[in-house]
């Protein structure tokens, strides 16, 4: 009988004391866990740090009223944040509405077949090409074959592609959110389809919308590979003739047509230079860019989160 | 977008019309009319979502059409097994395995520092982590996986260099480790979103059943939420190796620019997306070889990613649980 006691007794130890082993290691893995998470923070930090280290005695008024020189101090980004600016308005413009169209399709029209199967499949395998390789597309057509040349016109377009996966996956999901309730009360008072879809669907997802808008409009304004592929200038000292002229009719679009540089060209253009001095003028063009893909993204996150903590049906 | 206007001024025109005995006429032309004009928005909007595979067709006809003109002139057999990629030298050579040795190196590293830590992350995010800390992590996340890779670049060729110098002295300033470490911290983000997703996707009931059986927290998420999720977290490593062999900014500043055929990660070398780019900063007649060049080295990166995708779906399918 007490041989029994003792035997359980020191299992009862073994057991605790196995229990208090695996019990470190959860401890360890959250410690592990949090070092990751560390790493990304301090990598941010240090990537933004010495940034603005090497780069914020350049950053003056001057820097962004200047254009490119060949005397580092004298450099500004000008033409970059002008180039970038426009190209992004051809983007947007070409990308939302056929994005949007697409997304409204798929989620509200498609018949189940093996068409919209393919071009589902098709915008999710879209999502993983090397945006190196939307450069090569445009090189091809935008650049020869339709000549609309080393343009914004082709470089707004070519970034269109490029993001178009976001909009339209971001499209379909704030479609999905809406409850079918709304377009059976819409069907039952006598509305088409496309009446529903523009007047409530349409509308009811257009916060969902412009969120992925917005994070696809910060990934283009960084994109570099595809934009130095399709032949951007790295030294551009002037600006695209403006869109409003004082003349009739008052309205131009020659600037689409124009060569032109963005800010990760400019960037990249300086960063690729032996001298430190322009090495400088890279980090505060770093910084700018860095500060508007942030500002968009967080503008993004704080939508989305704004329209989760609303939105009640 | 013209023709839906049209139809709605039809529809006015006759819906205005005096003769009251075309009443019933004209509201019947009315449905008709507004048929129409439903059938065309969907066919505006076929053609919209068509687009997206319009631009596939583009892509693949574009990178074949111009890479066949090279490989007229290049057996493709050199392609492929040649160890020396000087296409723009006197006396070329069209060997693509040294950019695709640099690739492959460069990915590799990125992959060592991604995929472990993305997955210890998804796996506190998901497992352990309270909601709080979910909160203030997850855009976190975000906001580094939308930092520009141009920056990465500067990071990597400026910052993480000089530091590996200090650690090993011979290090030259351009070279494969500083570039692959710096992309792989920079795929972190994806990898560890789209673990996460995947394990949060599975059934409460599943751990509970493991924690009612006496195992722990990290038994329970290693032998029990892993590999249930495995499906999802085999696509976001793919996702990730995909990554890593398309990224082009960081690799184009901070590798160096020479094609070198080593697996070395200490030397400089070229990858497959940096000899893109610096063909492209020259300016190359449309139609050279020079040209034709860099689209048979987007083919073959198209092609990798395109295996590494299949290899994802067959992946998913081998060891997708369902519930």
């Amino acid at each position: 009988m007490s041989i029994g006691t003792e035997k359980t007794a020191a299992s009862l130890n073994e057991i605790r004391a196995l229990i208090a082993k695996h019990k470190r290691w959860d401890q360890i893995f959250i410690v592990v866990g949090l070092a990751c998470l560390m790493v990304g923070v301090i990598a941010f930090s240090a990537l933004f740090l010495s940034m603005v280290w090497h780069g914020w005695d350049r950053l003056t008024p001057e820097f962004f009223t200047n254009f490119p020189s060949r005397k580092p101090e004298q450099a500004g980004i000008l033409s970059a944040w002008v180039g970038s600016i426009l190209v992004m308005a051809v983007t947007a413009l070409a990308a939302v509405p056929l994005g949007v169209a697409a997304g409204i399709y798929l989620e509200e029209y498609a018949p189940k077949n093996w068409i919209t199967d393919i071009i589902e499949i098709n915008v999710t395998n879209l999502a993983g090409v090397p945006s190196i390789v939307y450069g090569l597309l445009a090189l091809g057509v935008f650049v020869y074959a339709l000549g609309f040349g080393r343009s914004i016109l082709s470089a707004g377009l070519t970034l269109a592609l490029l993001i178009l996966p976001v909009v339209i996956v971001a499209t379909r999901e704030a479609i999905r959110a809406i409850p079918v309730g709304i377009r059976e009360g819409a069907y039952a008072l006598g509305a088409t389809k496309w009446q529903t879809t523009r007047d409530h669907i349409v509308p009811y997802s257009s916060a969902g919308i412009l969120t992925g808008v917005i994070i696809g409009l910060a990934r283009a304004i960084g994109e570099t590979a595809p934009i130095i592929t399709i032949g951007a200038l790295t030294f551009i000292a002037f600006l695209p003739p403006p869109p409003l002229t004082e003349t009739f009719p008052f309205i131009s679009f020659e600037w689409l047509t124009a060569p032109f540089t963005v800010m990760p060209i400019q960037m990249f253009n300086w960063v690729s230079r032996p001298e430190e001095a322009f090495q400088m003028n890279a980090a505060a063009a770093g910084i700018v860019l860095v500060v508007m893909t942030l500002a968009m993204n967080g503008l993004a996150i704080w939508l989305r989160y704004r329209l989760r903590k609303n939105l009640k049906w | 977008m013209g023709n839906g206007t049209a139809t709605v001024n039809d529809v006015q025109t006759s819906a205005s019309a005096p003769d009251a005995a075309a009443i019933g006429g004209s509201s019947l032309r009315r449905r008709a009319s507004s048929h129409i004009k439903e059938k065309l928005i969907e066919f505006a909007l076929f053609l919209a979502a068509l687009s997206s595979v319009i631009t596939t067709i583009a892509i693949v006809v574009i990178l074949v059409e111009e890479s066949v003109v090279l490989f007229r002139h290049v057996p493709i057999w050199d392609f492929i097994t040649g160890t020396e990629w000087t296409p723009l030298f006197d006396n070329p050579k069209y060997g693509i395995l040294p950019l695709l040795m640099g690739t492959l190196v460069t990915s590799a590293i990125a992959l060592l520092v991604a995929v472990p830590m993305g997955t210890i992350l998804a796996m506190y995010l998901s497992e352990f982590a309270g909601f709080e800390a979910r909160e203030i992590a997850k855009p976190f996340l975000e906001l580094l996986a939308g930092v520009p890779t141009v920056v990465y670049g500067y990071f990597a060729l400026l910052f993480v260099t000089p530091i590996l110098q200090v650690l090993l002295p011979n290090l030259p300033g351009f070279n494969m480790l500083s570039a692959g470490l710096v992309m792989g911290i920079m795929i972190v983000p994806y990898v560890s979103s789209i673990c996460e997703d995947a394990m949060r996707a599975v059934p409460m009931a599943l751990r509970e059943g493991s924690f009612a059986m006496g195992a722990t927290r990290l038994q329970t998420s290693a032998k029990v939420v892993v590999p249930a999720a495995f499906s999802g977290i085999a696509a976001a490593y793919i996702l990730g190796v995909s990554r890593a062999v398309g990224e082009t900014m960081v690799l184009a500043i901070a590798a160096g620019n020479q094609p070198n055929f080593t697996l070395d990660p200490m030397e400089p070398a070229q990858t497959i997306t940096a000899y893109i780019v610096a063909v492209s900063l020259g300016d190359l007649p449309h139609g050279s070889i020079g040209y034709q060049t860099i689209f048979a080295a987007g083919l073959t990166l198209m092609l990798m990613t395109l295996g590494f995708n299949i290899a994802g779906h067959w992946l998913r399918r081998k060891y997708r649980e369902a519930y």
